[in-house]
């Protein structure tokens, strides 16, 4: 069988052995339900609160802060309409950024359709958002910023302690969408000053099917799901007893070390930037040259169809992304890209890769190898 | 000591089956359903043939199935989204008294939004009559939701006869069917329902899967706004191995239901029999013959329901004595209560609800051990002279 180059970890990522290994017995023999009050059910209980307890260690949190859902798109709408509605008393404004995941922006959206009023941030030609123009966009009846770690398709990481010692100042709650960010970037809730923080475990080596927001404690939230009462009334459903369970380890295994991984990840990453724009002419990278997640590269080949060239280096065995996964067969143009005032052109034309921990610097090579062939030929044959 | 599982209402083990179809996903076919390469579009074709399962399993057609993260969200959605998708309809609701709270709670909700909500009495077996509905219907009644089987008690309600008067109504009809789903045939079709919503982990699938049949024609909307998954109904990336594990276990379910179906019956029947034959004060909840395959539930005077589970569990015998998410409350079961037993009696509720793997010799193991357990509580029991 060829060789495959998986360069979409920002979509997902493999499974961890050691995590599958410790959820396997959560699916056969330690099935029970963990609201059951017999052995078999404690145990599910207690696997629970573990995991529990490495998602606190991993965010620098208590607890009883940490609440597990399904996956991030669920711990975002939670944070965003469970602010939005039970301080709905207090304000109707909510600021937002132009390049939020769909999550976060559709979520944005619904409000709108209910009453509430909506300012998206704009953002500079590298994807950061303004203090300044935040700033100047509180107004009395702001009740939530939302605004993301770390973007999703162009990597930029937005100076999120100065947004949340802005949204404290102004006793404002804050929530950001560290859907990208964690397992890849150290986070300190405390530090980072945020309110409510999402993640989804399959973008760090754990399972699809689960996440977790973070709720400071204090934060009027409404709950999200209702029904059977479980995480402490606030999130009902059987609890995936499995699915935590391997959130909690790849959580733990992925910020265990994580210097000497992002040092690794970036390493590879920067390598394969640098031979890109060195060997292919008329390529810009978008996302900011610094301010970036590690394993993010994101390009425009000018004159060259992103949906043809994820085709054509699928063929090859190489795994990459046009656009976030989520919107890979739409036909707009990224909203992220036309938010950095990219043209229509480049927001069509902007290929994704993204690292991680197993690719190696041969693989970056015979990418880059693959790459500069296939364009230099597509651009002699448009 | 042989451990005896009799709780599968609250959940069950994934079968084997199951597992080994899921671990592929688990591993090398990792893939993200929505990208367009080819560990992509491994994952799709994995997801979509889980759809044809889960559809052939209700009698759906596959484009009327929507992947959820399990039951709770399942009626979430079909009850909120439902009415906040089609705002010009009434605002009426109607459910029963003896719902789940995921049904419960979301019409509670809904009710503190300024919907009018009925909640319709059932009867001393915990049925709800059609002619009850049907006196409780209005010109501006949306939705009526009643669930297949309850988790508690077991008793089966007449779907088919209740969707016939939502409809005659004017309304659309809802119907959790958590409990039923893999343990009694489902056919949309002929129940007619509009929605109906299952749960993967009581079907010996993983748990954070279920799904949402939406009758073609019925816009049900999306809860979750995000990404553009399950044709926007659900966003979220697909739980890939999970929706492969819940359409497995509906593949096994739907060519076991009948043999199973059979085996549970007879096994419920005789330990039903067996638990009131030779247990005085003690009485059988729900209907004594339209209820779940091998579900038994009883209330026994002058004994409290937690002593019972915990003396069980010392006989490595598991039970509960309602619903799994109540397990910590001191209050009595919403069921109980609305079948008309007073607080006292709820308080000493049991329920047994057996699965697949139980075999005859644990039915006999509990029938040896409950009477004594009962006569030692009770003989603790001031309550008790």
């Amino acid at each position: 069988m060829r060789k495959v180059i998986y360069l979409d970890h920002a979509a997902t990522t493999p499974l961890n052995c050691d995590v599958l290994e410790k959820m396997k017995p959560y699916l056969c023999e330690n099935f029970g339900n963990a609201s059951s009050i017999y052995q078999l059910g404690i145990e599910s209980r207690a696997a629970v609160d573990e995991s529990r307890y490495k998602v606190a260690y991993a965010l620098k949190c208590q607890a009883h802060e940490i609440f597990f859902t399904s996956c991030g798109t669920e711990s975002n709408n939670w944070a965003i309409k469970g602010i939005a509605f039970a301080n709905r008393l207090k304000g109707n404004h909510i600021i937002t950024s132009a390049i939020e995941h769909p999550a976060v922006k559709n979520s944005c959206e619904y409000l709108e359709h209910n009453g509430f009023d909506i300012t998206y941030l704009p953002v500079d030609e590298f994807g950061v958002v303004s203090l300044d123009i935040l700033k100047k966009s509180i107004r009395k009846n702001t009740i939530l910023i939302s605004i993301m770690y770390a973007n999703n398709e162009v990597g930029t990481m937005q100076p999120i302690k100065e947004i949340g010692q802005i949204a404290r100042e102004s006793n404002i709650y804050f929530h950001t969408d560290a859907v990208q960010a964690i397992g890849n970037i150290d986070i300190d809730v405390n530090d980072c000053k945020v309110d409510m923080l999402s993640l989804s475990a399959h973008k760090f080596n754990g399972p699809k099917g689960v996440g977790a927001l973070y709720i400071r404690t204090g934060t009027n939230i409404d709950p999200y799901l209702h029904g059977g009462s479980q995480e402490l009334n606030r999130r009902s459903g059987t609890e995936n007893v499995p699915g935590i369970v391997g959130l909690g380890k790849a959580i733990e295994l992925s910020t265990i070390d994580i210097e000497s991984k992002n040092k690794k990840v970036l390493t590879i990453r920067n390598l394969f930037i640098g031979a890109v724009i060195r060997n292919i002419p008329n390529v810009f990278l978008n996302g900011h040259p610094t301010l970036r997640l590690p394993g993010n590269a994101n390009f425009f080949f000018q004159g060259i169809d992103a949906k043809y060239l994820a085709t054509i280096l699928n063929d090859e065995g190489i795994y990459v992304s046009n656009g976030s996964a989520c919107s890979c067969n739409s036909k707009s143009p990224s909203h992220v890209l036309l938010a950095m005032n990219k043209t229509e052109e480049t927001a069509l034309g902007s290929v994704r890769f993204t690292f991680g921990e197993e690719n190696t610097e041969d693989e970056v090579n015979y990418v880059v190898d693959v790459l500069s062939k296939v364009i230099e030929y597509k651009r002699k044959n448009p | 000591m042989r451990e005896i599982y009799m709780d599968h209402s609250a959940t069950t083990p994934v079968d084997p089956e199951v597992f080994n179809a899921m671990i592929p996903y688990y591993t090398d076919r990792f893939g993200n359903a929505s990208s367009i390469h080819t560990k992509g579009q491994r994952a799709r074709q994995a997801v979509d043939q889980a759809r044809s399962q889960a559809a052939e399993l209700l009698g759906a057609s596959e484009r009327e199935i929507v992947f959820t993260s399990g039951g709770t969200e399942a009626n979430n959605q079909a009850i909120i989204s439902y009415l906040s998708n089609n705002p010009d309809k009434g605002r009426h609701l109607i459910t029963s008294a003896i719902e789940h709270h995921a049904v419960l709670d979301a019409f509670l909700h809904l009710a503190k939004r300024g919907y009018e909500l009925t909640v319709l009495p059932v009867t001393a077996d915990g049925l709800v009559e059609p002619d009850i509905l049907k006196a409780a219907m209005k010109p501006t009644t949306a939705l009526v939701s009643i669930m297949h089987a309850n988790n508690e008690v077991g008793t089966i309600q007449p779907i088919k006869e209740l969707a016939a008067v939502a409809h005659a109504g004017g309304a659309v009809f809802h119907t959790d069917a958590v409990q039923t789903v893999g343990k009694l045939p489902i056919d949309v079709e002929e129940m007619d329902v509009d929605m109906l919503a299952a749960s993967s982990h009581k079907l010996y699938g993983p748990k954070g899967v279920g799904c949402l049949y939406v009758k073609r024609g019925i816009r049900v909307g999306n809860y979750f706004h995000g990404g553009g998954q399950e044709r926007g109904l659900r966003p979220g990336t697909e739980n890939v191995p999970g929706i492969v594990g819940f359409g497995t276990a509906c593949k096994l379910a739907h060519i076991n239901l009948p043999e199973r179906q059979t085996r549970l019956n007879k096994m419920g029947q005789r330990l039903k029999e067996g638990i009131l034959n030779s247990i005085p004060h003690s009485r059988l909840t729900g209907h004594p013959v339209k209820r779940l395959p091998g579900s038994v539930s009883v209330c026994f005077e002058f004994v409290e329901g937690e002593s019972i589970l915990l003396m069980l569990d010392s006989y490595g015998i598991m039970a509960s004595s309602g619903s799994a998410c109540t397990s910590g409350s001191l209050d009595p079961s919403h069921v109980l209560l609305a079948l008309g037993l007073p607080h006292e009696i709820a308080h000493g509720s049991l329920r047994l609800t057996l699965g697949k793997d139980n075999t005859e010799e644990d039915v006999d193991k509990v029938l040896e051990v409950l009477p004594n357990i009962i006569q030692n509580l009770r003989g603790m029991s001031p309550l008790c002279n």
